[in-house]
């Protein structure tokens, strides 16, 4: 898992029937990461630091349904608190 | 979850038969503004997509929960035709 910040949605109208109805977000990988589509679980919006999950236990968010996702907004970043 | 733009076809006769009828599209991957990335991957395609067509692909695992994969030996697939993107 790692954090991300929202930079814009992408629009696709033809798509996999499970994807229907779902938000889909254009992730960049903080600091300076690439940027991947990820589906939006909790209502995240532009330029707001989210959580992103990757891998097979993305779609354990939408559970029982299986949605064909390998990453997903689980979390949006209230604060961020470290040391340095 | 990435974005690609369709560059060619596949065509493979003797294959696993959980992959006959399935269209095998070659991909390369592109940053949101549509320029193109390093690499490629071979996808298979699960919305009817076509040649030079932006796309959303699954990578992993997960792409075989993609419509019609579920248990045949896939690890990328296309899971959207791509009409926008948006950047804020």
């Amino acid at each position: 898992m790692y954090l991300g910040k929202v930079i814009g949605p992408v629009v696709c109208s033809i798509k996999d029937p499970a994807l229907h109805g779902r938000t889909l977000l254009l992730i960049r990988r903080l600091p300076n990461g690439p940027a991947v589509v990820a589906i939006d679980a909790v209502g995240a919006g532009a330029s707001e630091t989210v959580y992103v999950c990757r891998g097979r236990e993305a779609a354990f968010a939408f559970k029982p349904e299986e949605v064909p996702t390998e990453a997903t907004v689980v979390a949006i970043v209230d604060t961020i608190e470290r040391e340095l | 979850m990435l974005l690609a733009r369709i560059i060619g076809t596949v065509v493979a006769t003797r294959k696993d038969p959980r992959l006959e009828g399935k269209k095998l599209l070659i991909c390369r991957p592109v940053d949101p503004n549509g320029n193109d990335e390093k690499g490629y991957l071979i996808a298979v395609d699960t919305v009817h997509a076509g040649f030079k067509e932006q796309v959303l692909i699954v990578q992993g695992s997960s792409a075989r929960m993609a419509y019609g994969c579920k248990d045949t030996p896939v690890d990328a697939a296309i899971v959207g035709i791509v009409d926008q993107v948006s950047l804020d």
